[in-house]
């Protein structure tokens, strides 16, 4: 999942090894019990061995949490951030069926570069990944600090305006979860 | 037994937006000019369409919700991520956008 | 009521289904194939979510999740194949 074309600046700090480990394990051990829906010894056992053995090899590889502000205000803006995305994925959904449903198609396409102010690549592929579920609007490749966006139905192709369109609603809250 | 009826028909009503979206998502693909408008119709309504499906199938069978939750995670998480691949790979083969400006390609001329 | 809707749902499916499917046939670049197929697959996944549905066994919701783990990897595959696949 990680994009050898991402790139990153380096790490100030990196954090702990330890807590890398603990974070990918519980995410890990997470999914394996919901995916298999039951709390029996066996089930727990394989997990915790098979999530513990993972944990270790790959701690230093990026995982869902790594970078994640694991304080209230970081839980906070994630949920505010999965509701806003909701909302976002709804509206882009009713705005593309009246575009498609119109005999005219009335698109008007343009790809724009919007920066970005995130620094964390689990931050921005979410930020990504937002972006191109929302309003017409479909990420096609990052450079840096810089991601280009296709926009069905470009209001400006202007760089400032963009960023401030497309990308200001989502990094508000990314900010928060992975300052 | 008259609330699993009416979850049941709840849950049914939703399933049947979600296909909705998708033969919507259908008709972009085949209305859409170019590739990159064709990813944008498909990869929106699909994501939708099959999260409804699934929060459908979820009221239907309730016991299914915690695997159900599960795909539908997974499926917010890829989907996304295999538009922009390909999005990003038909850029790089050089089909060209459909598009009054093409910001990504101005600046691989500059940097060439 | 419920199967009433349920067999419209599926019927609806079939549709987007056969637009996709229009769009796979048609081209006319492997990119706009490849998009298609993406979408074949992800309407796929509704159409085992309905059979798990009908029949009442939850196996089939193991076999949508492997599904959609394997053409999420085949896509990403394709995609790679088709913008030079150096890496």
């Amino acid at each position: 999942m990680s994009d050898t074309d991402i790139s990153l600046p380096g790490p100030t700090t990196p954090p702990p090894l330890r807590r890398l480990a603990t974070r990918l394990f519980t995410t890990l051990l997470l999914f394996w019990l919901m995916l298999n829906g039951s709390l029996s010894p066996a089930t727990l056992v394989t997990g915790v061995i098979v999530a513990g053995l993972i944990a270790m090899v790959f701690a230093r590889d990026l995982s869902f949490l790594s970078g994640f502000n694991l304080t209230p205000a970081g839980i906070g803006a994630a949920f505010l951030f999965i509701g806003y995305f909701l909302k976002e994925l709804v509206k882009a959904n009713l705005a593309l069926a009246r575009l498609v449903l119109t005999p005219s198609l009335p698109i008007a396409p343009a790809i724009v570069k919007v920066r970005t102010k995130l620094t964390d690549p689990v931050g921005r592929l979410l930020l990504a990944n937002a972006i191109t579920l929302t309003p017409g609007t479909l990420t096609c490749e990052i450079k840096g600090d810089h991601l280009y966006i296709h926009w069905v139905v470009a209001k400006d192709t202007d760089h400032e305006v963009a960023t401030q369109e497309i990308v200001a609603g989502f990094e508000h809250y990314l900010e928060k979860m992975y300052g | 037994m008259i609330l699993s009826g009416f979850l049941d028909t709840l849950g049914a009503l939703v399933l049947l937006g979600g296909t909705l979206f998708l033969a919507l998502g259908g008709l972009g693909l085949v209305r859409m000019p170019d590739v990159y408008n064709r990813i944008q119709a498909g990869t929106k309504a699909t994501t939708l369409g099959t999260l409804l499906v699934l929060l459908g199938a979820a009221l239907i069978s309730p016991a299914w919700s915690v695997k159900l939750l599960l795909i539908m995670l997974f499926l917010m998480f890829t989907n996304p991520l295999s538009s922009q691949v390909l999005a990003r790979a038909a850029h790089r083969a050089g089909v060209a956008p459909v598009a009054s400006k093409d910001a990504l390609a101005d600046d691989a001329e500059d940097l060439a | 009521m419920a199967d009433l809707l349920l067999s419209l749902a599926a019927l609806i499916a079939a549709v987007a289904f056969g637009l996709a499917a229009w769009r796979f046939i048609k081209g006319p670049r492997a990119t706009d194939r490849v998009v298609a197929f993406d979408a074949l697959t992800i309407i796929s996944v509704t159409g085992i979510v309905l059979a798990a549905l009908i029949t009442g066994r939850s196996i089939y919701l193991d076999v949508a999740l492997v599904y959609a783990l394997l053409s999420f990897l085949g896509v990403i595959t394709a995609a790679r194949y088709l913008e030079g696949g150096e890496e």
